[in-house]
C-alpha cells in the first residue's frame, strides 16, 4: 500500500473515527459552536464546559463527517479535557502548523506524540480542512463565534 | 450484447488516443478518469484548433476593420453557427455566448425573469437541480418575493411529469428543470414537461449542462424556451457556454451586463441596445474559447453519437452490476433510461475517504454533495461518491474503479 495512505489511515485514526470519544450532546454547556465545511457538507457541533478557573472541565461533540474529521474531533476532545483555555489555544496553534507540514512549535513531548498521528494529513492538501474543522470550531466556541459560515452566532456564557 | 454492439460501432480506443492526458500516470499509476460530469478532458483537436486560431487568425471581434479582426469575427460567428446546429436552433441569433452554464442561467434570471416577478409569483424546479439552477431563483425569492415550488423525485430518482404538471399553477412564471441530473443521471421527460407547461402558458428552461453531452438536443422538437449549456463538459474549453433562447423571448429581454458590443447608440442622456445576441454579450467575448467549443462540437458530431451513448451505457451497466454485488454499497439514482453517471454511498465509509484512496490508485471520482444539497437532503445523505463516464472511458477503467473500491474497503474497515 501507498505509504502516505497507510500513514493517513493508521489504526489510531480509524479507531477514533469508528469509536469517537466524547461523542454526544451536552445539556448546559458554557460554550458551544457549529462548524461546517461547505466544500463537503461535513458538520460538527462542539460543546464546552469551562469552569471558574478557566479550565475545560467537560467537552463533547456531535457531527457527521469523514474518518479524518471525526478522528480529529475525537482526538481533540480527548486532549483538551482538563486543559486551560490558554493551553487549548496553544495546542490548536501547534496542530494547525502540524497538518500543513510545518513545525508545530513549542509543544510538550507527550502532546507532540499524540498529535503526530494526524501529521499524515499534510501529504493530502485537499484533506487538511477535514482535519482542522473541529479545531476551528473549538476556537469559535471559545471566542463566542460560530464557525458556521453565515450562521447565527453561538452562545457563550 | 450491448458491449459488443457498442465496440463495433464506436472505437473508444481510437478516441482515447485523442486525449493526451489519459496517457499520463498519476502517482505512478495509469489514470482512470471518472469525473467527466464535473469537467471533461479535451481532445487534441480542440487544443490544436485553439492554438492554431490564436497563432494565425486572432484579433478582437466585431470592432475592427482590419484583416485579422474580420477573420476572428468570422470564426466567432462560425462557432455560434456550430452551437446552433448542435441544438438545432432555428437561427444563430438565438444562441447567446456566456462564460458557462451558470452564467447562462443567471443571465436568464436577471434579463428575462426578474422584471416579470411580482411577490408571490412562482418558479417550479425539481429537487435534483444543481445549485446553478437553484441559487439564481433563491436570489429572486430573497429580492422580489418569488416562491420556489419544489418537485420531488421518486426513490429511484425519476421525475414524474404529472408531479411537475401539478406544481405549475396560475402564478408560475417559469419551470426550471435539468435535462439530465449531474448526480443521479436521471434524464427528465423534457418534451412532455414543455408541453404541459405551455398548455398553461408557462415557459421552460432546461439546464442542459449534462444533457447536451450525452443526449441529442433538438430545441425545436422540444419546443423549449431556453436551454443552457457549458463548453467544458462537452470536451471543449472552460470559460464558454451558451444560452439558447427563442428569438421572441430574447428580443423582449432587457440587457444583462453593460459595456461594449451590446449597445446601439450611447449619448450622455440616452442609450439604445443592440439586438440579440449582441445585446447579451457585453465586452470582449471568449473568442479563442468559442473556436475551441466549435472544434469540440465538430469532434463530437463527427462520431455516431448513438454509438457513443451505447458505449457509455455499456460502461455504466458494467459498473452498476459490479456495485450491486457489494452489500456495503448503495446506489443512488436508478431511474429507467438514466445517463452514464453513477452515484453511490458506501456503508461505514465516508465519500471523501473513499475518493482519497481511489485517487492514490489513479482513479479520479467526485466526492461530496455535487452542488446539489437539496437532493442530498432528499436522499438523506451528507455526500456521495460519483463515477461519471465519457466517450473515452473503457472497461479497464471500470475494472480499476471497482478494484480500488475494494481496496478502500480493506483500508477503512
Amino acid at each position: 500500500m501507498d505509504d502516505s495512505l497507510r500513514e493517513l489511515y493508521q489504526e489510531v485514526i480509524l479507531d477514533h473515527s469508528k469509536h469517537p470519544r466524547h461523542f454526544g450532546k451536552m445539556e448546559h454547556p458554557t460554550h458551544e459552536a457549529d462548524g461546517y465545511n461547505p466544500l463537503c457538507g461535513d458538520k460538527v457541533k462542539l460543546y464546552l464546559n469551562v469552569d471558574m478557573d478557566g479550565r475545560i472541565a467537560d467537552i463533547k461533540f456531535e457531527g457527521r463527517g469523514c474518518a479524518i474529521s471525526q478522528a480529529s474531533a475525537s482526538l481533540m476532545t480527548e486532549m483538551l479535557e482538563g486543559r486551560t483555555v490558554a493551553e487549548a489555544e496553544k495546542l490548536m496553534g501547534g496542530f494547525l502548523h502540524l497538518v500543513k507540514g510545518e513545525d508545530a512549535g513549542d509543544l510538550g513531548e507527550d502532546d507532540r506524540e499524540r498529535l503526530d498521528v494526524m501529521a499524515g494529513v499534510s501529504a493530502f492538501p485537499m484533506r487538511v480542512k477535514c482535519a482542522t474543522l473541529a479545531w476551528h470550531t473549538m476556537k469559535s466556541a471559545l471566542d463566542g463565534k460560530s464557525a458556521l459560515e453565515g450562521g447565527a452566532p453561538a452562545k457563550s456564557e | 450484447m450491448t458491449v459488443h454492439r457498442a465496440i463495433a460501432a464506436f472505437d473508444a480506443e481510437a478516441a482515447r488516443r485523442d486525449f493526451e492526458i489519459l496517457a499520463k500516470p498519476v502517482y505512478g499509476k495509469p489514470l482512470t478518469y471518472l469525473d467527466s460530469a464535473a469537467s471533461a478532458q479535451k481532445p487534441r483537436q480542440v487544443l490544436d484548433a485553439m492554438r492554431d486560431f490564436a497563432a494565425s487568425e486572432y484579433a478582437n471581434v466585431h470592432r475592427g476593420v482590419h484583416y485579422l479582426s474580420a477573420k476572428a469575427t468570422e470564426r466567432y460567428e462560425e462557432a455560434r453557427e456550430a452551437v446552433r446546429g448542435f441544438v438545432n436552433a432555428a437561427r444563430p441569433e438565438e444562441i447567446v455566448f456566456t462564460k458557462g452554464g451558470t452564467e447562462a442561467i443567471n443571465l436568464l434570471a436577471y434579463a428575462y425573469l426578474a422584471p416579470r416577478i411580482q411577490p408571490g409569483d412562482e418558479i417550479v424546479l425539481s429537487v435534483m437541480e444543481h445549485h446553478s439552477n437553484i441559487v439564481p431563483w433563491h436570489f429572486l425569492r430573497e429580492r422580489q418575493g418569488a416562491v420556489l415550488r419544489w418537485v420531488d423525485v421518486g426513490d429511484d430518482g425519476s421525475l414524474d411529469v404529472e408531479a411537475v404538471d401539478a406544481a405549475i399553477g396560475e402564478k408560475t412564471k417559469l419551470v426550471a428543470i435539468s435535462h439530465m441530473s449531474n448526480v443521479l443521471g436521471t434524464v427528465t421527460p423534457l418534451k412532455e414537461i414543455v408541453a404541459r407547461a405551455h398548455a398553461k402558458g408557462v415557459p421552460v428552461l432546461a439546464d442542459g449542462c449534462q444533457g447536451a453531452v450525452h443526449l441529442n438536443v433538438d430545441v425545436q422538437d422540444l419546443d423549449i424556451d431556453f436551454y443552457a449549456l457549458t463548453g467544458h463538459k462537452l470536451y471543449g474549453p472552460t470559460g464558454i457556454g451558451a444560452l439558447y433562447g427563442k428569438h421572441a423571448h430574447l428580443k423582449a429581454m432587457r440587457p444583462f451586463n453593460g459595456g461594449g458590443e451590446m449597445i446601439g447608440e450611447v449619448t450622455k442622456d440616452r442609450i439604445t441596445y443592440a439586438d440579440p445576441p449582441a445585446r447579451f454579450e457585453a465586452g470582449t467575448p471568449p473568442i479563442i474559447e468559442a473556436v475551441g467549443l466549435s472544434a469540440a462540437i465538430s469532434y463530437m458530431t463527427a462520431m455516431d453519437r448513438e454509438a457513443v451513448a451505447a458505449h457509455e451505457h455499456a460502461l455504466l451497466s458494467q459498473a452498476t452490476d459490479a456495485l450491486r454485488e457489494l452489500n456495503w454499497v448503495r446506489i443512488i439514482g436508478e431511474a429507467p433510461g438514466k445517463g452514464a453517471i453513477l452515484s453511490f454511498e458506501t456503508e461505514g465509509m465516508h465519500a471523501h475517504d473513499v475518493a482519497t484512496i481511489l485517487d492514490r490508485e489513479g482513479v479520479a471520482v467526485r466526492a461530496g454533495h455535487h452542488c446539489a444539497q437539496v437532493l442530498m437532503e432528499r436522499f438523506n445523505v451528507a455526500s456521495t461518491s460519483r463515477a461519471s463516464f465519457a466517450l473515452y472511458n473503457n472497461t479497464a477503467d471500470v475494472e480499476a474503479f471497482v478494484g480500488a473500491l475494494h481496496k478502500a474497503r480493506k483500508i477503512l474497515s
